[in-house]
């Protein structure tokens, strides 16, 4: 095993990270002293160069101390964690338990009530259909907000379709949602109230604590998509007053394929199950575990906890650098979601009379993302920077720039670099932008729709 | 990739690399974003200019084609600016090499079907073609306009 540690301390060496990080290791003796010059990261046959990753909204890779943890449990010790007549399955239930018992911690649970699902889709899901399905004969009312996940939007589709009742609550320009206009929405047959922890798009924070307070006091159940805040900001069920949470394991360095659903016990929150089966996760998620999957997972919250603070002052830091250094170097970039209130590694910026995907295209050393219509398969600008209230020409010129535990201040002043020389090239070829010198109201033109 | 020398930052190995690393981008659309000929602006006061200006902000597309027409009803010189994706600039960029050196009903002629097909635009991009071919023919109208003008007033 230390060979491919070996491996992969270096590849991740290249891609540029860990050199400060080698000390941390997840009680294991210190990793082999590796020479301290970057080697050469291969080069994908198809597509050229790697570009530099700055899209950990998207995904993360993995970190190498949750694939050391993972490797028994994808070579040797295979067995079913629910065979209950040997010992493959006692080897692999002990560990799939250790695992329930490390995701608990990191978010104040106790193990009994974290179930497992396939990413924290399912877990949204599960939490939505399953609540509002059970408790539908008395209570078809859901409350949730206008920039949630698609998971969760479509969701509630599916069950304004079975007859119940949506209202989807709107945001303000900070992307923070009214307390006020949630409490008049509550009415006595409310069962559910979905509202996100942190958005995955524009990474403001909304204020779930007093949302699980009001909640709790009219008797409604708080379900919280977590995918974007576990194991990156404190996420403790009891302070937040939840009662559903959803977790997603590629969100944090773990595993895809691998996601959680906190259902509570008390009070105690029933659900109808989406999946049915052998009724394994206490019949609420039938289907085999996966426990390479799991015990991945488990090593991320693990490291997830004890890293915390340190990551957050790294993201927190690189953050700053990349908005001061833009926003310095740059006109006419606006912040889209609240400066304050919001989780520092997630940036969108919108660079005005530029488009995002003719940016992200002159950007190709870097990966990114935008709410650009553009970008999209269905030719529609992101629905989040809508509901926000973005011009929709900024929302076409949006970039989300992801900063996480990796990512090295080289990194950010590359991209940097060449987010400033883009967006000045384009700038050059933009018709809008020499209006605006030319001091022309672009507002103020009739523009040939078609 | 004059850029990055430009830019004089030491990388590892990004230099170099001329190939793109975006799957859906065809060369040639890179090729009109890296290379960009005749990015730029005309006077479009001057009498021998037409300006086409088309699409819409909210959109996330437009494109400002401008046209010098010469005394034989021959364009000479053809210069535009977009405010859109790859596919937009390279199909505004690719409209402003045709239309040079062609008379008002020849450019009038060009195609969106023959942009694209060009460029190799993928079904989802095929309205930045379009949108190239009615800025060709905005500027022409324009450019009519002046000159139907011009002529009632001698």
């Amino acid at each position: 095993m230390s060979r491919l540690g070996v491996l992969l301390w270096r590849d991740l060496r290249a891609a540029g990270g860990l050199s400060r990080r080698l000390h941390d290791s997840v009680g294991r003796t210190a990793p082999p002293a590796l020479p301290l010059e970057r080697s050469e990261v291969p080069e994908s046959s198809n597509y050229g160069i790697r570009p530099l990753y700055m899209d950990v909204q998207a995904t993360t890779r993995l970190d190498p101390r949750v694939l050391d943890a993972m490797l028994p449990y994808l070579t040797s010790l295979y067995g079913n964690p629910h065979s209950r007549t040997h010992a493959y399955g006692w080897e692999t239930e002990e560990a799939v338990e250790a695992a329930r018992k490390q995701v608990a911690d990191l978010i104040g649970a106790d193990s009994r009530e974290i179930v497992f699902t396939s990413g924290a889709t399912e877990s949204n899901n599960m939490a939505i259909k399953g609540v509002a399905r059970f408790y539908k004969a008395k209570k078809s009312h859901v409350i949730t907000t206008q920039i949630e996940h698609k998971c969760v939007l479509d969701s509630c589709r599916a069950l304004e379709s079975e007859g119940m009742d949506i209202t989807y609550l709107p945001v303000g320009k900070n992307g923070i949602i009214n307390l006020e206009e949630l409490e008049s929405a509550m009415r006595p047959e409310t069962s559910l109230v979905s509202v996100m922890t942190v958005n995955n798009e524009i990474g403001v924070r909304q204020p779930v604590e007093e949302i699980g307070q009001m909640c709790r006091s009219r008797k409604i159940f708080f379900h919280t998509d977590a995918a974007q805040a576990v194991g990156k900001v404190p996420v403790d069920v009891n302070a937040m007053t939840v009662d559903l949470m959803s977790i997603s394991g590629h969100k944090f360095y773990g595993p895809k394929g691998i996601g959680a659903l906190y259902v509570r016990r008390r009070p105690r929150v029933r659900l109808e199950p989406i999946m049915s089966g052998g009724g394994q996760e206490r019949g609420m998620r039938s289907g085999t575990l996966p426990a390479p999957l799991l015990v991945g997972l488990g090593a991320a919250c693990e490291l997830a906890g004890r890293e915390m603070e340190y990551d957050h002052a790294h993201v927190s830091a690189m953050s700053e650098r990349l908005v001061k250094g833009l926003t310095s170097r740059l006109d006419h970039v606006v912040r889209n979601g609240d400066e304050r209130q919001t989780y520092p590694g997630c940036v969108n910026l919108s660079f005005a009379y530029v488009e995002g995907e003719s940016l992200l295209m002159a950007m190709k050393d870097v990966a990114l993302s935008s709410g650009s219509a553009c970008t999209s398969a269905s030719l529609e600008p992101s629905y989040v920077l809508r509901a926000v209230g973005a011009d929709e020409d900024l929302a076409h010129s949006s970039i989300r720039f992801g900063i996480g535990r990796f990512t090295t201040e080289e990194e950010v002043d590359f991209t940097m670099d060449r987010c400033v020389a883009s967006v000045n090239h384009l700038r050059e070829m933009s018709p809008l932008y020499e209006m605006v010198k030319e001091g022309i109201d672009i507002k103020s033109i009739q523009w040939s729709q078609h | 990739m004059a850029y990055l020398q430009r830019l004089g930052v030491p990388l590892r190995r990004v230099a170099m690399q001329s190939r793109v690393f975006a799957a859906s981008y065809h060369e040639k659309v890179i090729d009109h974003y890296e290379n960009p000929r005749n990015v730029g602006s005309m006077n479009k006061e001057d009498s021998d200019v037409g300006t086409g200006l088309v699409g819409a902000p909210a959109c996330g597309d437009v494109m400002k084609l401008q046209i010098r027409v010469d005394g034989d009803g021959k364009i000479v010189d053809a210069k535009f600016k977009t405010f859109g994706c790859g596919s937009a600039i390279a199909s505004s960029s690719l409209a402003t090499e045709w239309v040079k050196g062609k008379t008002l009903d020849d450019a009038g002629e060009i195609k969106n079907t023959t942009i694209a097909k060009e460029l190799s635009l993928p079904p989802v991009k095929l309205h930045c073609s379009m949108l190239a071919e009615d800025a060709i023919k905005a500027a022409l109208k324009d450019y009519k306009g002046k000159q139907d003008k011009m002529e009632s007033t001698c």
